[in-house]
């Protein structure tokens, strides 16, 4: 195990003195990249400055809230298409294909129909975090043990009852690890549809720094988005082996 | 022969179902429509002549072209290079585990925000279209890739070892036709990815393609044309999906 987390620091670290000698001889050019440590230390510049609170805030919370709408939609449906196998079976074919179809081209009718402002990227965080929430949802009420549902029905639980205290907590790891994947898509879609138009948010950011030729500016923003992903994904990898280790899986 | 048994026949009934979901497409779209009027979208009648007329158009089909090509070559590097980093990093164990996390990191990072660093090194056009649509793909591919040379049963190796294969034969008899079915999952959904890539770096830093026509359509705001566009690129893109996801259940159930 350590001598696996040392390869893997290696690694990181040669990456990073091979781009940062590639940059500062010339190898690569500075209208291309810039080099790791400029970039640190303009993401540093922009925090101090307080430029990007603003931008920080408004892209999470864009997040928040798709993921958020995300999940309670995708559970309450996968519940549905669950008490119903035969929709589940006619509508399994949208569900598998849904993400080969790009939904960004959908993005100019939500701004036409929500105005330009935050909803439409919203819509488009729900729309792309929603459908890994019901599969995700689906696969883990599909595991949920016989016995457990049969032994809430000699109890004469009612069908709320059932639902939140069987099936939902069998169902729960699935469904965390739906909600991973849901913050993941719901990341892509609030930048993608912030990068192509908007007013703001850090994919807003991105894009106008690019069109200013603003290296500094454009990769220093790369870089912070780079470690609150890589940060939010070591907080929920952390608390799903919390949740494994409770229940003794690993 | 009874109707109803033929009805009921499983084949006709998947097919009953696509039909109902396209019929409950084509319903929600024209209650949108309703609801937002033309200045937001065409109705499905319109878009779909509108669409006919545009496939009958010369300049359609030079951009569906500039997409293909892109598309292709996207398709051939992101396997070539994707199969050999897989099964190499299935192989060594060790360097297995070292990149493994790294690349299921990069897997969940939005890849547009890299769209930028793209383009100032590749400039504007196939080049950077075919870049942009292996980045998208190539991760799912070795991803998938090393996981399924990970998980051959060691008793294939075992019976080929006890055979006396040697390493060419033991690759081409065992090792593929034993990780294919997992091995296709991953071009699956890669090559369904670099399809998105490759329309994505079209609409904003390319001259031509599908993506640019549409790009070009919204900064008109014709709705007519993006509703058709998005129609067409709609339909392709489900259809290389769904025939993509049929020889992938077939792989499955063949081991």
């Amino acid at each position: 195990m350590n001598r696996l987390m040392r390869a893997r620091l290696l690694v990181v670290a040669a990456i990073l003195v091979v781009l940062e000698f590639a940059c500062r001889t010339g190898l690569i050019s500075s209208y291309s990249l810039i080099p790791p440590s400029e970039m640190v230390v303009a993401m540093i510049e922009m925090l101090r400055s307080g430029e990007l609170t603003a931008e920080i805030l408004q892209t999470v919370l864009a997040v928040f809230i798709s993921v958020a709408a995300a999940v309670v939609v995708g559970i309450l449906v996968a519940i549905v298409l669950h008490s119903m196998p035969r929709l589940r079976q006619a509508i399994e074919p949208v569900l598998v294909t849904y993400y080969s179809i790009p939904i960004f081209v959908f993005y100019p009718l939500f701004i036409v129909l929500f105005g330009l402002n935050d909803v439409p990227k919203v819509v488009i965080g729900f729309m792309l975090a929603v459908v890994t929430m019901i599969a995700s949802t689906l696969n883990g009420l599909d595991r949920v043990p016989r016995v457990l549902r049969k032994t809430g029905r000699v109890l004469h639980l009612s069908r709320m009852e059932t639902i939140r205290e069987v099936v939902l907590p069998s169902a729960a790891l699935s469904v965390f690890n739906g909600v991973k994947l849901a913050i993941a898509h719901a990341f892509v879609g609030v930048l993608a549809a912030e990068f192509i138009l908007s007013t703001g948010g850090l994919g807003y950011q991105i894009a106008y720094a690019f069109h200013d030729f603003d290296n500094r500016k454009m990769y220093g923003i790369m870089l912070l988005l780079l470690i609150i992903v890589a940060v939010v994904n070591a907080f929920l990898m952390g608390w799903e082996r919390y949740i494994r280790q409770r229940r003794g899986l690993s | 022969m009874n109707m109803l048994n033929i009805l009921k026949s499983p084949k006709c009934r998947s097919t009953f179902d696509l039909l109902l979901l396209g019929v409950a497409f084509v319903a929600l779209w024209q209650i949108f429509y309703e609801i937002a009027g033309s200045v937001a979208l065409a109705s499905p009648l319109a878009a779909t002549e509108n669409a006919l007329k545009m496939l009958a158009t010369s300049d359609f089909w030079m951009n569906a072209a500039a997409t293909l090509k892109a598309f292709c070559i996207a398709v051939v590097i992101e396997a070539v290079a994707g199969l050999a980093i897989g099964i190499f990093l299935g192989l060594q164990r060790f360097t297995g585990d070292v990149f493994e996390p790294m690349l299921t990191g990069l897997y969940s990072v939005p890849k547009l925000m890299f769209f930028p660093m793209i383009t100032l090194f590749f400039g504007i056009g196939l080049a950077s279209e075919v870049a942009f649509g292996v980045l998208q793909g190539i991760i799912s591919i070795i991803l998938f890739t090393m996981s399924a040379v990970r998980n051959i049963k060691p008793v294939y190796m075992k019976t080929g070892k006890t055979m006396n294969l040697s390493t060419t034969q033991m690759m081409l008899t065992i090792a593929l036709p034993g990780a294919l079915p997992e091995i296709f999952t991953g071009l699956r959904i890669g090559v369904s990815s670099s399809l998105i890539g490759v329309i994505l770096c079209e609409m904003f830093g390319s001259s031509r393609g599908l993506g640019f026509i549409l790009m070009n359509a919204m900064q008109n705001n014709i709705v007519l044309d993006i509703s058709s566009q998005t129609l067409l690129l709609i339909v392709f893109a489900a259809g290389l999906s769904g025939v993509l996801m049929a020889a992938d259940y077939k792989l499955h159930r063949r081991v």
